[in-house]
């Protein structure tokens, strides 16, 4: 890990220790615990994303898969609330591995399709399997609890939210060092050039794809207990657009670009309640504007630009 | 038996026309930007809820529908010269969100101008159903097919036999040597999304009077119009066209023969096929771009 990275750990170790005292009501905690869920996921997916350059379309699919096996199987089968979450976890492993090879052999835009029909799919498949789901209306989901504790203030919800995120930000950044993300970036740098040198592309880009499919689930079981509800369009289509565009509006390959822009994009949608029937227009607007002025995204463009006044002639 | 096959494949074909419409949209945007358009549905839905506003505002048809269209051009214009043409050279997602921000933008505009509300148009013919061989088929899903027909011909025609058709051919299969001999290549990019929006406006129209319409009614037409150029290949417009077909017709199949509930998910079921065993659709180049 580099010394901006640790530095960064640090920051980030602070604020999120920082935060509960500064949190004054439960509407600012839940916003809280949203960020830190959204974050997680964004973590994994820019580690798809962004360090192995392989777009998903997707990944709200499997956020809400894992909700709903949390859901279906502690509602209907009285399992326990983490067993459910590791079924879950461990369904969307089993199903990632075996779409990964097939799709991820597409590049670019046909990559983005097929994870984007992927995604569609399960969302439609959750809204009709009516029996089982609950159907558009969704479904309840009981509490969270842990060998007899029961996370019920929204500050232990919020501790275990902001732990996730934290080891999931660390492991990233170990990841990254590691050989695994030197072969990353070959590999998002040219493939046929990876695999000359020795790297096994496709494995390497399955492993990232599984493991960011088994955190949305993860963080999908979470959210349905936290919010105690579960409806499909955590699953739609629209909520795998909020993720990837949380992710590049961050930054690409930028770990803590992906935290920033998960807060943002998980804040902002709050805030611009005050706009009412403008909301769309000043959000979509916002976005374009972003994007077009730091297509490489906020974190990466505004160390850009620290380092260009920084170490300027 | 017969007779329930053919009224499948007659509404297979109308809606898989329309399909093929914002496929061929995707397509030509494709062709001169590598950019996929995810407003492109959005055009759909101006072409369909202005035609409905103008008429209502008093308008006659014939002059509300081409004002209807000519808006959708305009909004297309606009969509490349604003967003698409100052982020030259951003990554494919990047563009990706670009133009995802400017369908966020023009639905809640869409909302906030027109209202919430499912509209209709009147149908050519008055919506009298008429028997072929057991099967009925509305005048509008003649229409729907005969106009598709007519476009399809005159775009080829264009493309054939226009010196812009013929730069903007040149400029999809190379821009750069396209620069070279002087063809003015940000000038067939703001043309092909100005054809871009015109097609989906004209899309729009079609349908409405047997869809009917509303400000999110471009979601899910343009994700199977994407489909529908996937599926025969991304830049082609000969597999828009095909694309389309197969789409509407595997849709309207699957929901007399299996179910109706997952008519929605066809489009998606056939992309995956299609790109696991082809990864470059039926009639496409193999020039897969990289992030």
């Amino acid at each position: 890990m580099s010394a901006g990275q640790s530095a960064g750990l640090g920051l980030l170790a602070v604020i999120l220790a920082a935060l509960p005292f500064v949190l004054d009501n439960p509407y600012h905690f839940e916003i809280a615990i949203l960020v830190c869920l959204n974050a997680t996921v964004c973590v994994g997916l820019n580690l798809l994303i962004g360090y192995a350059g392989q777009i998903s379309l997707g990944h709200a699919g499997f956020f809400a898969l894992g909700g709903y096996a949390s859901a279906i199987l502690t509602l209907s089968y009285d399992w326990p609330p983490l067993g459910a979450l590791a079924a879950g976890a461990l369904g969307v492993a089993v199903l990632a591995h075996v779409v990964a090879r097939p799709i991820l052999q597409l590049k670019g835009h046909y990559l983005a399709m097929g994870t984007l029909g992927l995604g569609v799919i399960i969302s439609i498949a959750l809204n009709r399997e009516v029996e089982l789901t609950g159907g558009p209306d969704g479904t309840i989901v009981p509490p969270f609890s842990v060998l007899g504790w029961m996370p019920f203030e929204s500050l232990e919800w919020y501790a275990i939210t902001a732990g996730l995120m934290f080891v999931t930000v660390w492991l990233s950044l170990n990841l990254i060092g590691s050989p695994i993300g030197r072969a990353l970036r070959a590999l998002h740098g040219s493939e046929v050039a990876a695999e000359t040198l020795g790297v096994n592309t496709a494995s390497h880009k399955n492993l990232l794809f599984v493991a960011s499919a088994v955190l949305a689930a993860v963080c999908g079981s979470l959210y349905a207990h936290f919010s105690g509800f579960i409806t499909p369009t955590e699953g739609a289509f629209h909520h795998s657009i909020e993720l990837v565009t949380m992710v590049v509006l961050g930054g690409m390959a930028s770990v803590f670009g992906a935290v920033v822009g998960a807060a943002l994009l998980t804040i902002a949608p709050q805030v611009l309640t005050v706009f009412h029937d403008y909301e769309s227009i000043v959000f979509g607007a916002v976005l374009m504007g972003m994007m077009i002025v730091l297509p490489r995204g906020l974190v990466p463009g505004l160390v850009r630009l620290v380092q260009s006044v920084g170490f300027g002639r | 038996m017969t007779a329930a096959l053919l009224q499948y494949l007659i509404s297979g074909v109308t809606i898989g026309a329309i399909y093929a419409l914002v496929g061929l949209g995707f397509s030509i945007i494709y062709n001169a930007s590598k950019v996929i358009n995810f407003a492109q549905g959005e055009f759909v839905m101006i072409g369909g809820m202005a035609a409905v506003f103008l008429v209502a505002d008093g308008l006659p048809m014939v002059a509300a529908l081409p004002l209807a269209v000519l808006l959708a051009v305009l909004v297309g214009i606009g969509l490349e010269r604003v967003a698409i043409a100052p982020a030259r050279g951003a990554s494919v997602v990047t563009l990706i969100i670009i133009t995802i921000g400017a369908s966020i933008l023009l639905r809640g505009t869409a909302q906030l101008v027109w209202d919430r509300n499912f509209h209709t148009l009147p149908g050519i013919g008055g919506g009298m159903p008429i028997e072929v061989l057991g099967a009925t088929i509305l005048p509008q899903a003649v229409l729907v097919i005969c106009a598709t027909m007519a476009i399809v011909a005159a775009l080829f025609w264009f493309f054939k036999a226009t010196r812009t058709g013929q730069a903007m051919l040149a400029t999809s299969y190379d821009p750069t040597a396209a620069l070279l001999v002087g063809i003015d290549t940000r000038r067939v990019l703001t043309l092909a999304f100005a054809l871009a929006g015109g097609l989906g406006a004209i899309a729009g129209i079609l349908i409405t009077p047997i869809g009917m319409t509303y400000a999110g009614v471009g979601v899910m037409l343009g994700l199977k119009g994407f489909s529908a150029a996937m599926v025969g290949g991304l830049g082609s417009p000969m597999g828009a066209i095909a694309g389309g077909l197969v789409v509407g017709i595997a849709e309207a199949l699957t929901a007399g023969y299996l179910s109706s509930a997952y008519k929605d998910a066809v489009a998606f079921v056939i992309i995956l096929l299609v790109l696991v065993t082809r990864p470059s659709g039926l009639f496409g180049r193999r020039d897969g771009i990289s992030l």
